[in-house]
């Protein structure tokens, strides 16, 4: 365990100092994770104005404060890596971190994580400034906030593993950027980043009860907003842990088969 | 002169096909892929209609060739801009484009068309499609008049994306990750599945001058459904001359700054 520490103190550290040198790209990933959630709060905000101030008993200020937690959750919750796989398998580059004596998923932890601070101090304030422009409206009780740290550590474990895993497939496909490309539909339309799940037509809220993708995304913010009721929290709380029971095996069985398929090339 | 070009075009044309035709499995990936980006913009649109009749004045027939124009748009840039621009990032990078400088032809020529993603016609394709059942939809007929105003909106559009494109890849003489700006385009440009005047004005104003997308989305979109005045037109015709221009001039001023890493 103190082995492991120590070794997440050094790939911390390593990637701190790379993402300094690139600072002006980091800023560039954060304005294009800004947009989306912006054009989308401004569409449903036009429609809401356009019909009472309201769509389904959403108001012009909730979209915003939805859509201000949605960015802060995707930043927190999103993961790259399996962008990477593709090459990470193709190019060889795997088998240096193989050899390595630690599994190579702690590497791309730790380098998530550190990213994730760092640009949080970016995000934060570009959030606050969001906050200036849109005037979101929210009740956060100490209860919610608490509820909403919980099942925000839950998010980011289930869709760091469920992207990992999706990453791994390229293990046994070419066509990666097919795959990813079904993977982003599903995700946007199913883990509530294009709206408040509520206001999709009745099969999209039943599929996203049972796929992982909200309990990834929208759950956290809507129990950051209170708008989950007593039922609906239990339920989110115990399907997020069974995803991420599942998503770990899942993870595990496709690493260990995916690995006797890799055969090193380039290396 | 103009002749070689078309020649040399074509040669171009010819080769990417051929490279291509060697991965035909891609081609089905490709239809999967527009369809699925497609599927995309359609769910959007159903789910964002159900729940109002007009977005912002603009009817759903209107929107649904907004998203026609933007799918046949994206294809076009998906098609040869974007490869093209990608590649020669990539050679100033590694200090490969010696070899493209050293032929005797025009180089922001060779730069510009020689990198086809010929599949990539599957979105215009599609595009186009969906622009006929729009105008369909729509009921109106189509006069000669409109779609004359339509190709003219839609090729301006196109060079000022090729310029702006142009002029970011030539920043990478200087600048070493400019790739990422390219990122930026590819979020930006989503924005251009809505008309632009929902977007608050900080938006809508980066959205129009900063990045091109509204040129290349909203107008020609206008033009087809009849809402684009001549005024308008006529000033993003010479913008596109405007931006062909200095987009020439900055490539070559950057040319002089290009040392050769390799050499």
């Amino acid at each position: 365990m103190r082995a492991l520490l120590a070794v997440y103190r050094a790939q911390l550290k390593t990637s701190f100092l790379m993402y300094l040198q690139y600072r002006a790209s980091s800023v560039l990933w954060l304005l294009g994770m800004i947009l989306e959630p912006v054009i989308y709060l401004v569409v449903w905000s036009t429609i809401a104005r356009a019909n009472g101030w309201a769509v389904d008993g959403y108001g012009v200020g909730d979209f915003a404060s939805y859509f201000l937690v949605l960015l802060l959750v995707n930043h927190l919750t999103d993961n790259w890596v399996y962008y990477e796989f593709e090459e990470r398998v193709r190019q060889g580059l795997l088998s240096p971190l193989l050899l390595r004596p630690i599994h190579p998923i702690n590497a791309d932890v730790a380098q998530n994580l550190t990213y994730k601070w760092m640009m949080l101090v970016v995000m934060l304030p570009t959030a606050g400034v969001l906050a200036l422009v849109f005037h979101p409206t929210a009740h956060v009780t100490w209860l919610s906030l608490l509820l909403f740290f919980s099942s925000l550590v839950l998010a980011i474990a289930i869709r760091f593993l469920v992207e990992w895993s999706l990453g791994l497939t390229a293990f046994w496909t070419t066509q990666m950027s097919a795959v990813l490309q079904v993977y982003y539909v599903a995700l946007f339309f199913l883990s509530g980043q294009m709206g408040p799940l509520a206001l999709f037509p009745v099969p999209v809220e039943i599929l996203a009860l049972v796929l992982p993708f909200q309990w990834m995304l929208a759950f956290p913010v809507q129990l950051l907003l209170g708008q989950v009721d007593q039922r609906a929290i239990v339920l989110g709380l115990v399907a997020q842990a069974i995803w991420l029971c599942l998503s770990l095996a899942l993870m595990t069985v496709l690493w260990r088969h995916g690995l006797r398929r890799y055969s090193g090339t380039g290396a | 002169m103009s002749m070689r070009y078309i020649a040399l075009l074509r040669r171009f044309l010819q080769l990417n096909i051929l490279r291509e035709l060697a991965y035909r499995g891609n081609f089905y990936t490709q239809i999967f892929q527009s369809l699925l980006s497609l599927s995309f913009g359609l769910l959007g649109l159903a789910v964002i209609f159900d729940h109002t009749g007009t977005l912002n004045e603009w009817h759903p027939a209107q929107i649904l060739a907004l998203l026609g124009v933007y799918q046949l748009v994206g294809g076009v840039i998906n098609l040869v801009i974007q490869p093209c621009m990608q590649q020669l990032m990539r050679e100033v990078h590694q200090g490969t484009l010696d070899f493209t400088l050293l032929k005797p032809e025009d180089a922001q020529f060779l730069v510009s068309i020689r990198q086809m993603q010929i599949w990539k016609l599957c979105d215009i394709v599609l595009g186009l499609v969906v622009v006929g059942i729009a105008l369909a939809h729509l009921g109106a007929t189509v006069g000669a008049g409109q779609m004359l105003t339509f190709l003219v909106a839609l090729v301006a559009g196109g060079a000022i994306v090729y310029s702006f494109w142009l002029m970011l890849a030539t920043c990478s003489f200087w600048l070493v990750r400019v790739e990422n700006i390219l990122v930026i385009f590819q979020d930006l440009y989503q924005a251009g599945r809505w008309p632009v005047s929902i977007y608050p004005s900080w938006l809508r104003w980066t959205l129009t001058f900063l990045v091109p997308v509204t040129v290349a989305t909203t107008i020609p979109a206008q033009a087809l459904i009849g809402q684009l005045a001549w005024p308008t037109l006529l000033g993003v015709a010479l913008f596109a001359l405007l931006t062909l221009v200095l987009s020439r001039w900055f490539w070559l001023f950057g040319l002089r700054h290009y040392t050769g890493a390799s050499a």
